[in-house]
């Protein structure tokens, strides 16, 4: 057992457990925190992969800007355990089936992997920001472009719902 | 077994390093505290602190020690656990950044060649954006936590005004790493100790990242979130003793780290003018390295307390005006203009 596998799996119990965490926690706010705690340990994944432009874009999107927001809300809504709405048991089992659905697609993927390559050591250059660069900007210019267009349609459209008078 | 795969010499002057690089940093911002009382009382015409120690040199230890020694007071309905969280986070978020500004250049002790770097990444100014963008849990978990309704209107306002500024700040930087070409701190340094200082190539950028670094601190006239007039003392209202201090003190860390920031990214580092470093012998151009990059640093926080005690705060309407109105769409063409001139002159 070599360092990167003991901080894998370090990684791998705080994502999982965090996660548990996440669903479990009464308060809204703490779920939040818990994500955050989460969206971390996803980003020590992509530094053990060495794609560290990956990582530190996770941090700073999702834990430094979404999750902002996603707090800024929860605490201005002052969720508390009396306000939560009654559950019924027809949405449980919805979202049993869908959660269900979406597990099996995923170790259905899982099992197709060889376990031999999951990771590269030593050779991963691919995440490094000029590879990630040189690819996008020439190999995927197109997928990329498109999906800038679509972003700039997202933002126009958060404006002009924030201007309804 | 074998663990660790790299030698045992480098973990050590790692871990020298940071200690000494934390302990630095947490002492600089003691006597920040104490020059912001100075300068204070200099552009009031007053004395300012003079009792404790000659010339009041000892009034920050007196602050402090006052600080741990009164009472602790924990509000009965706050959630206890991130009512601690919050200060712990304000003060972490302010040390992190320390690790991947280049200090110096390297020493030469024991036969060893040390970088005066704590991490040299090559996403180093990335990381240096994403901890300051996770500097707003700190505020806004304590603000919250407090159960307090001014906390949390000055945690909100503290929140959506970092959200805010980090746009143009991230916009300004863009453009900078148009003309250096690389995400690595220690680089930029070397290239600028080559060349001239990027303030050169980017005056506009430099001046849009000096006003967002300002609303980053949370200082006047961008400290809406702790206007006393309005919100009694803003997201610390419930907080007493060393909790206290842990915000007002990560304040005063930030101040200094994006100074050294500013100083590395746009005024050379620890790049001496007009003298040629190559000359020196490797020790003695780290100590003149080091000792340029505090002068610089120093110019930056005695400009941050000049600002403070000369400008009066901006309203909050005001304030969101400047941030999205004037400076995103100044950053933006910055950003487009760099592209433009690198363009035109590579061809």
């Amino acid at each position: 057992m070599n360092i990167t596998t003991l901080v894998f799996i370090l990684l791998s119990v705080l994502a999982v457990g965090s996660a548990i965490m996440m669903i479990t926690s009464k308060s809204p706010v703490n779920s939040v925190l818990w994500l955050i705690v989460v969206f971390f340990t996803i980003s020590g994944h992509y530094i053990l992969l060495n794609a560290q432009f990956l990582a530190i874009v996770n941090i700073i999107v999702y834990a430094g800007a979404i999750m902002v927001l996603f707090l800024f809300v929860v605490m201005l809504m002052n969720l508390n355990k009396e306000t939560e709405p009654v559950k019924n048991y027809r949405l449980q089992l919805i979202g049993i089936v869908a959660g269900g659905a979406l597990l099996l697609l995923i170790i259905s993927a899982i099992m197709k992997i060889d376990a031999q390559q999951l990771v590269q050591m030593k050779v991963g250059d691919e995440g490094l920001i000029k590879s990630l660069g040189m690819n996008l900007f020439k190999n995927y210019v197109l997928p990329f472009e498109i999906s800038s267009v679509l972003f700039l349609s997202a933002i126009i459209g958060a404006v002009v719902i924030g201007k309804k008078d | 077994m074998m663990l660790l795969a790299i030698d045992l010499g480098m973990v050590i002057e790692k871990l020298i390093l940071i200690v000494v690089v934390v302990s630095a940093s947490l002492v600089i911002a003691m006597y920040t505290t104490f020059a912001e009382r100075k300068v204070a009382a200099i552009l009031q015409d007053r004395r300012g602190p003079n009792r404790a120690g000659p010339f009041g040199l000892l009034q920050p230890l007196a602050d402090g020690l006052k600080l741990f020694f009164k009472e602790e007071i924990i509000p009965a309905f706050s959630s206890k656990t991130l009512f601690i969280l919050g200060p712990a986070l304000a003060m972490i978020t302010a040390v992190m950044t320390s690790a991947v500004i280049p200090w110096g250049d390297h020493v030469e002790l024991f036969g060893r060649n040390i970088n005066l770097q704590i991490a040299d990444i090559n996403i180093g100014i990335l990381y240096v954006f994403g901890v300051v963008s996770l500097g707003v849990y700190g505020i806004m978990i304590g603000a919250w936590a407090s159960n307090n309704k001014f906390s949390l209107l000055g945690g909100l306002r503290a929140a959506s005004q970092i959200i805010s500024y980090e746009l143009a700040m991230g916009i300004s930087l863009i453009a900078l790493l148009m003309v250096t070409g690389t995400l690595s701190l220690k680089e930029m340094v070397v290239q600028q100790q080559a060349g001239h200082w990027n303030v050169i190539y980017q005056p506009l950028g430099f001046l849009i990242f000096l006003i967002c670094a300002f609303a980053e601190c949370n200082r006047t006239p961008f400290d809406l979130p702790e206007a006393e007039n309005e919100l009694i003392g803003g997201y610390h209202t419930e907080y007493s003793s060393m909790k206290l201090g842990f915000y007002l003190f990560s304040e005063y860390i930030n101040m200094f780290i994006s100074s050294v920031i500013m100083a590395t990214l746009f005024f050379g580092g620890y790049d001496m003018p007009f003298v040629n470093e190559v000359n020196l012998s490797p020790n003695i151009a780290a100590l003149v390295g080091i000792a340029a990059l505090m002068a610089k640093v120093i110019c930056f926080i005695f400009l941050f307390m000049w600002v403070r005690w000369t400008i009066p705060r901006f309203r909050y309407d005001q304030l969101m005006h400047l941030g999205w109105r004037i400076l995103i769409p100044l950053a933006l063409f910055n950003m487009l203009a760099t592209g433009g001139v690198i363009l035109y002159f590579s061809k």
